[in-house]
């Protein structure tokens, strides 16, 4: 398992951390690049022509908000051009009508449009922006394309009881796919994580909703859902494995194995003005670091497991850990999984006054969380 | 269920062939399948225009030497399992 896997299977391509959202749980880093380090599209279309030749089949264009791009129409081209697949990760904001004709003319393959709920109150709130009302106009536009189209709910305490509403909405709409994704705990849902995490109890139940609608929905639309790592038994093996199917370059142009790889002290990435996207892959000290077995620590060093999920995520361990070799925590055979149960018990214990019936109880500014929400970067 | 006989199935939106390390793959939303052999002759023929009979008289005469029914059984099911991944569209 020692040796390095022969090429990544997807591109993730931070264009920008620019972006009209910001919502409370965004997976960008809590220092955002700005505007005048991003890297020109001359830079991303050699980026897309080295990563088609490495093996790459996938690239998933997000941020930030990929259409903030003034060059985001010759981006999908020059990826397509290069014969990768082109995902589009967007909220849909900076959308018009003529705006997706051209994107679907250069080639576009998919378009993953995301929710932050399926009532426009909750939705603004968590996307701390007037959203929600762009957000079901883009879905009438795109039933004139024929263009791939995934709705994607990222759900949490405060919106779990929106579900059925939110298969419905994917349901009137063009969508094959629905992603149900329970907030992950890194960045700015990490520092916002108190009034995010759901209950034992809410999360059954949106278990037993979501296999519901999976099931109706069959042959129509596809529903794939991600559980929050906190409740799981053992840990997911992040990105598929550390430096073995994925790689993340970020606005400025450095190579991460994964979104929150810059948490981890004393890792230093290449950037691809510098460096060939092959030459990365197979030298880069930050995709070596975690690739092998050599790092491991007991129980993950002599675990059956090792090989499923190797060790879990380093960021998680890190930040639940203190340290990025550590057992992810989540993972209960690890020695600091108490930590996590300290939490999941603050959660269990206090009583949830929000998204736990069909209708919630009427916005009370005393009982309204305190947000952290995410700024725009310059 | 299974797909009806005189239906076209043709490729979804966002779903289309591509080529990786000489390995033919079926590309959608998020994911890529390999095509191998029958798989390919399968997805080949998912244009809108072959019926599933159609397709499945095409296989029985390229795979002669396999039981007829056997390759039928066998279309019948890839193609549900396409249906399954929503990389299909039957146009009737």
């Amino acid at each position: 398992m020692n040796e390095a896997p022969t090429n990544p299977l997807a591109l993730i391509a931070e264009l920008t951390h620019r972006c009209p959202l910001h919502c409370v749980y965004c997976s960008n880093p809590l220092e955002l690049q700005s505007r005048s380090d991003e890297l020109s599209t001359e830079i991303w279309s050699r980026v897309f022509r080295e990563a088609a030749a490495l093996g790459v089949l996938q690239a998933d264009f997000t941020g930030g908000e990929p259409l903030a791009r003034p060059d985001i129409v010759n981006l999908v081209r020059a990826a397509r051009a290069a014969g990768l697949y082109v995902n589009l990760i967007t909220s849909g904001l900076p959308l018009d009508d003529t705006k997706l004709a051209a994107l679907v003319e250069a080639g576009l393959d998919h378009i993953q449009l995301s929710f932050q709920g399926a009532r426009e109150e909750t939705a603004n709130e968590i996307s701390g922006a007037k959203s929600h009302a762009q957000k079901l106009r883009v879905l009438e536009w795109l039933k004139q394309y024929r263009v791939a189209l995934t709705l994607n709910f990222v759900i949490h305490r405060r919106n779990l009881n929106q579900l059925a509403e939110m298969a419905a909405l994917a349901e009137s709409s063009s969508a094959t796919r629905i992603e149900f994704a329970h907030v992950q705990y890194y960045g700015w849902a990490f520092a916002n994580r108190e009034n995010l995490l759901p209950t034992r109890a809410q999360l059954d139940q949106s278990i037993a909703i979501i296999k519901r609608e999976q099931e109706r929905l069959e042959g129509k639309i596809r529903v794939e859902y991600v559980v929050p790592d906190y409740y799981a038994k053992y840990p997911k093996p992040c990105m598929g494995g550390w430096g073995r199917k994925l790689m993340l370059i970020t606005p400025s142009g450095e190579a991460l194995p994964c979104h929150a790889a810059n948490v981890i002290p004393a890792l230093s990435f290449e950037n691809v003005r510098d460096r060939s996207l092959r030459e990365i892959w197979d030298h880069s000290a930050a995709f070596q670091k975690f690739r092998s077995e050599d790092w491991m620590q007991e129980p993950c060093k002599t675990c059956d497991r090792r090989e499923l999920d190797f060790g879990g995520c380093r960021c998680q361990a890190l930040l639940l850990a203190g340290d990025a070799t550590a057992t992810d925590p989540v993972c209960s055979l690890a020695p600091q999984r108490p930590k996590v149960d300290a939490i999941l018990a603050a959660v269990n214990l206090a009583p949830v006054s929000e998204g736990t019936g069909p209708t919630p109880p009427a916005a009370d500014p005393l009982t309204r969380p305190v947000w952290l929400y995410r700024p725009n970067p310059a | 269920m299974p797909p009806e006989l005189s239906s076209r199935p043709r490729l979804a939106p966002g779903c289309r062939l591509g080529e990786n390390n000489q390995q033919r793959v079926l590309l959608m939303p998020e994911r890529a399948l390999r095509l191998n052999g029958p798989s390919l002759e399968i997805v080949d023929r998912c244009d809108g225009q072959h019926t599933v009979e159609q397709i499945i008289a095409d296989l029985q005469k390229i795979y002669s030497k396999a039981a007829p029914q056997k390759v039928e059984q066998d279309i019948l099911g890839y193609l549900a399992l396409l249906q399954k991944e929503r990389a299909l569209d039957f146009d009737l």
